[in-house]
């Protein structure tokens, strides 16, 4: 799975009540959810985020509530996917239950807002656009690669009892 | 094996190691009226009739409960109507309360078991000795279908109890100071075990140290349920059950010693749960708001407390106090036994069970600039309303002498001032 898109850089500890605050939680629309996306960090986020765009963040990205709703608000708004030094659990969990791309990339460093990157989730790889730098990620098991292919755990089930 | 690799181990069938992928079979599921609507969807969508067992899987409403407005009206009608359809434990608003206070009373969560909820604080149950967690909606409504889950193992970080609690200082005091010593991600992938004195901490106020080891980023806290864990449970536990210790020789991540003798009344400052002082030095700083309740500390030994604060005072002029029951149970008790009478003549509010304000959902969303006291457990911009507005995070009767004297305070400074 390979992704390539533009840089939208956050900072450490971006929590999910940050991503998608809880006054929105009275809908499960992921569309209606984007246009809030990290509105609780800056209220101008939303109007900066392109589809494809990918979002580059500090340690612990998604920390605190278990609240799936921060996924789906990531995907509605058109995000491609997220690359942090470190991911809180549940977050973690939850995106690759939807089938969002994330990957933990400790390494990455020097990427400014805006730069091009190819963010290749087999190898564990993030490279510039220009083919210049490259940073090592933690690679995802197999397990997690699994589900992620398959657009999810529900899809993931589905074809295993199907498969069965 | 420490205590989550034993109880997960206990239903892998076989010995696990920290860090590896195990799936294994789930005791008890939860949600809430947040997440179970999007836990029903996916449950829909993998084509199943029925749960795994109706007597294994709990639905809650208590984030905006009672309804505060048509949007979660309707989103209460879709897990209302699910947990009929499927006969599902289902506490309506009036007979039930907050999820994790609820649920340890109709003993529907113990020890030995595995369980999971569609609510980050989940690993509330942990402080009776079972493995509990929180995940997302998608990971629920797989698990109400299957009864199973995944699970990474975590790597177990020993909390070393000794020495008693000095007065005023409650749970909360201990787990504030794990967060603020290890930060808001360094317990991530890792579960708490507590041990050594454990005796000294009362159950309720274990539930509040379990209850916020997600802060810190943990998967789990647990605590080997001793006498008095047993002792709740008999006559209240819905089924059998089957403890769990650690091995004496199990390997540990880390050790963290604590004196509890030692600890003092603590304050996460805004915006973090992991900013923790200690309320001597604070008292400067004036408030809008008091919250006393939620998951965190919404139980009797909490409400007692902050009565014993509240009891012949008045809340300051300048400040609303709300005061939260647990669960219908618990407000009735605080009717019964006089507490009640001693929050509404002190000037504070006494609200029906909800989360309400914990999550800027209703009963209490701040203003811009405003700044509450909150026995709560997260303080992250914007949580309890306004992006500009302020949450301190402490213990309840921390909360209720802030609540009299207008600013942050002990009530060990409450009694000076008035001695």
């Amino acid at each position: 799975m390979i992704i390539r898109g533009r840089v939208l850089l956050v900072g450490d500890d971006v929590d999910t009540d940050a991503i998608i605050p809880a006054r929105y939680l009275v809908t499960t629309d992921p569309v209606e959810l984007g246009r809030h996306c990290l509105e609780g960090l800056d209220p101008g986020f939303p109007g900066r985020i392109r589809p494809g765009d990918i979002i580059v963040a500090g340690k612990n990205f998604g920390c605190g509530s278990s609240r799936e709703h921060a996924v789906l608000a990531l995907k509605g708004a058109g995000i491609a996917c997220v690359v942090a030094e470190s991911f809180a659990r549940i977050f973690f969990r939850n995106a690759v239950n939807l089938g969002f791309p994330v990957l933990e990339c400790p390494e990455l460093k020097g990427i400014r807002e805006g730069d091009r990157i190819v963010v290749d989730l087999e190898k564990g790889e993030v490279t510039g656009d220009d083919g210049g730098s490259s940073w090592k990620a933690s690679p995802l098991p197999p397990f997690i690669l699994e589900i992620l292919e398959a657009g999810g755990l529900i899809p993931w089930a589905k074809r295993r009892s199907h498969g069965a | 094996m420490t205590l989550a690799e034993a109880i997960i181990a206990r239903h892998a069938g076989r010995p696990v190691e920290a860090g590896e992928f195990v799936e294994v079979p789930v005791d008890f599921v939860l949600a809430n009226d947040i997440t179970a609507p999007l836990a029903i969807e996916a449950f829909r969508e993998l084509g199943r009739d029925k749960v795994f067992d109706p007597a294994r899987v709990a639905l809650v409403p208590d984030h905006f409960t009672p309804n505060k407005d048509v949007r979660s009206a309707e989103q209460c009608r879709v897990v209302r109507g699910f947990a009929r359809e499927q006969g599902l434990h289902y506490f309506e608003v009036g007979r039930g309360g907050i999820e994790h206070v609820l649920l340890p009373e109709r003993g529907l969560v113990l020890p030995g078991e595995i369980v999971v909820g569609g609510d980050s604080h989940t690993c509330t149950y942990g402080a009776l000795g079972a493995f509990a967690t929180g995940m997302g909606s998608t990971d629920i409504g797989y698990t109400m279908a299957t009864g199973r889950t995944w699970l990474r193992v975590p790597r177990t970080i020993r909390v070393e109890l000794t020495g008693e609690l000095p007065r005023w200082v409650m749970g909360k005091d201990l787990i504030l100071h794990l967060i603020g010593l290890l930060g808001t991600s360094g317990a991530n992938w890792c579960a708490f075990e507590f041990g050594g004195e454990i005796g000294a901490l009362p159950l309720d106020d274990r539930l509040t140290a379990a209850n916020m080891a997600v802060e810190a980023g943990a998967t789990a806290g647990l605590f080997p349920p001793d006498n008095e864990v047993l002792g709740y449970l008999e006559g209240r536990a819905a089924r059998e059950f089957d403890p769990v210790y650690p091995d004496p020789d199990a390997r540990y991540a880390e050790v963290i010693e604590v004196d509890l003798g030692a600890l003092r009344p603590l304050v996460a400052l805004p915006h973090s749960p992991a900013n923790v002082v200690p309320v001597d030095g604070l008292e400067r700083t004036p408030i809008d708001q008091v919250v006393i309740g939620s998951c965190t500390n919404g139980r009797w030994r909490d409400l007692l407390v902050a009565a014993e604060v509240l009891r012949g005072r008045k809340v300051h002029p300048g400040v609303r106090c709300i005061v939260i029951p647990g669960t219908q149970e618990l407000h009735l008790r605080a009717v019964r036994e006089g507490l009640a009478e001693v929050f509404l003549s002190a000037g504070a509010v006494l609200s029906t069970p909800t989360c309400g304000p914990c999550l800027g959902g209703h009963m209490g969303v701040l203003g811009a600039g405003e700044r509450c006291v909150s026995t709560t457990n997260r303080n992250f911009r914007g949580r309890m309303g306004h992006p500009e507005s302020e949450v301190y995070l402490a213990n309840p009767a921390v909360a209720a002498a802030s609540a009299v004297l207008g600013r942050i305070a002990s009530p060990e400074e409450l009694s000076r001032r008035e001695g």
